[in-house]
């Protein structure tokens, strides 16, 4: 019970009853959507990047607690960051949820930190990252559907 | 098979005794039964996707490769001729657990989705032309949806679907509506694997019959809860897998008519579906050797037999009235979950419920419920027309076997308890 308290925390939790920048944002300019079909998550994401900036993001779609929480925390990190710094935070999100060696200390994920507890439930580290390999499917302005099969 | 003699339950009360059938008796026939998940008694209700194996198939596999081991219907020695006879032998079970007129009605395939294909490759592109059409249900597994619809694309050909009520019960004025000139073929569910609805399959054969059109019915999840006869049934094809009736994966029965068979053009060439083979010209083999090319899954064919032997020893009509009273006993205490919503409540249904919790995504519920040694399915299971007709994007799927108890219910329930604390 203790790593299923750790999977579903109260605020992944929170998350996912109340996600965050939930719905479609008109001005933007780089959409992708999401599909695991595993379990039928699916995601539309909607990004407004201007200047190399994300000025803003959001998201629709239905899906477990891990994958709707995951996309609602990412929106929530990547407002106002740099194409590059979300990047950054999407290599050292992989691999604070997969069993990296040279995996990266929570303390320094800020809120991306609750998504530790997927690591013990390797069935679910797809959840997790839907979101931010949709992300990057936006900013690359790809499409196509991303699956994670 | 099923002999009280040397059970060491003999002294013991027999706790789940339903009408003289003892199924703490039968789970001492699987041995995976008695394994622990994370510390837990495995709760093993997925036995739609696939089922449990007993010792008796297990050692009819580690017996094929210890004493018999030989390739089949060509060596002229001792070792072949074993191996022939046991292939052979577990045709003729088929045969018999079904009961077609001939051994040459008895195709060998990998499995259900496979005995599909060749149907509709090698009858579907003879006899299915350009306008036709080939009518399913909306309660089909892909696997009973995509081949066909490969086909009407490479034929120029529409596929039809007869619709289900809120029930999940399969509409059949409509299905007469469908039928026309144009129908080459029926390809029917016998039991949905998600829904559990069983088809009234002997009806649709008939109305299908009366105007012609010839009827494949996929029995993947009938076969399971109750006994087939394809006489009285009357179809023309039917498919089943071994793994799914307590036998080896890899292994599945393609059952035709053999008028129909026989003007079928084989599937694929190869090894042991021939007479003579020269670069000029290749005379196929009989039936039902004429859709076996290569060697076949020896040790699986051999193993199914096994299977069908243990269920016919258990009894087909025990099996389905178990199956019926552990259906009802859990569907009631299912019920007493109020975010709970039953998918599929068709009067006709097999021990197969699908439900979602409100609020509660279905593979959250199947992560958790795991962690108290309860594996269930989450998903679409196959069925992504069926998740669209509930309009939900997947479920959970509790499956019930002969091997499964009303405390594994309860544990059920309690599990579902704690999923929906967890998550609130």
């Amino acid at each position: 019970m203790d790593e299923l308290r750790e999977l579903y925390q109260q605020v992944i939790l929170d998350h996912n009853k109340n996600p965050k920048n939930f719905g479609k944002i008109e001005r933007a300019n780089r959409t992708a959507e999401g599909y695991n079909p595993l379990c039928g998550d699916r995601i539309d994401l909607y990004l407004q990047v201007e200047d190399g900036v994300i000025k803003d993001i959001s998201f629709q779609g239905a899906g477990c607690a891990i994958s709707k929480a995951s996309t609602s925390v990412m929106t929530t990190m990547l407002k106002g960051k740099s194409t590059a710094e979300a990047e950054q935070l999407f290599k050292k999100f992989q691999k604070l949820i997969t069993n990296d060696p040279e995996a990266v200390d929570p303390n320094e994920m800020g809120k991306l930190a609750i998504f530790a507890g997927v690591r013990e439930f390797p069935l679910r580290v797809k959840c997790a990252g839907l979101a931010w390999h949709t992300m990057f499917a936006a900013l690359k302005n790809e499409h196509q559907a991303v699956s994670t099969e | 098979m099923i002999t009280l003699v040397d059970s060491p339950m003999i002294n013991q009360p027999p706790t789940q005794s339903v009408n003289g059938f003892d199924v703490e008796r039968i789970r001492e026939d699987f041995p995976i039964l008695r394994q622990k998940v994370r510390g837990k008694p495995l709760v093993f209700l997925d036995s739609a996707a696939t089922s449990q194996k007993p010792q008796v198939v297990i050692e009819a596999l580690s017996h094929y490769y210890q004493a018999e081991n030989a390739n089949i219907h060509r060596g002229v020695y001792y070792l072949s001729e074993l191996a022939t006879n046991a292939y052979e032998g577990a045709r003729l079970k088929v045969k018999e657990a079904i009961n077609a007129n001939s051994i040459k009605e008895i195709v060998f395939v990998r499995g259900a989705t496979e005995g599909i294909n060749l149907v509709a490759s090698s009858y579907g592109r003879k006899n299915v032309k350009e306008g036709d059409e080939i009518v399913i249900s909306a309660m089909e597994h892909h696997s009973n949806i995509v081949p066909w619809q490969m086909l009407c694309e490479e034929a120029g050909a529409k596929l039809r679907v007869i619709p289900i009520n809120d029930e999940g019960e399969l509409i059949v004025d409509e299905f007469e509506k469908l039928l026309n000139k144009k129908t080459k073929l029926v390809a029917i569910v016998h039991t949905s694997n998600s829904l559990g609805t069983i088809n009234p399959i002997k009806r649709l054969v008939d109305i299908a019959h009366d105007r012609n059109v010839p009827v494949l019915v996929d029995g993947a999840q009938a076969l399971p809860h109750g006994k087939i006869d394809v006489k009285k049934l009357g179809c023309d094809f039917f498919v089943f897998s071994s793994h799914k009736v307590f036998g080896p994966t890899g292994v599945g029965v393609l059952y035709a008519k053999e008028a129909l068979l026989e003007k079928m053009a084989p599937y694929q060439g190869g090894g042991d579906m021939i007479k003579s083979v020269t670069f000029e010209k290749t005379l196929y083999n009989d039936l039902p050797y004429r859709f076996e090319a290569g060697t076949p899954n020896i040790a699986g064919v051999i193993g199914l037999g096994k299977a069908l032997d243990y269920v016919a020893g258990i009894g087909y009509e025990k099996i389905a009235a178990y199956e019926h009273e552990l259906l009802n006993y859990a569907t009631a205490a299912l019920s007493t979950i109020k975010p709970l919503r039953i998918i599929g409540t068709a009067k006709e249904k097999a021990a197969v419920i699908s439900f979602v919790i409100e609020g509660i995504h279905p593979h959250d519920v199947g992560t958790i419920l795991d962690r108290d040694g309860i594996a269930v399915r989450t998903g679409h299971h196959c069925t992504q027309p069926v998740m669209e007709r509930f309009n939900v994007p997947a479920t959970s799927r509790a499956s019930f076997a002969f091997y499964n108890t009303k405390a594994e219910a309860d544990f059920l329930v309690k599990g579902l308890h704690n999923v929906i604390n967890l998550m609130n």
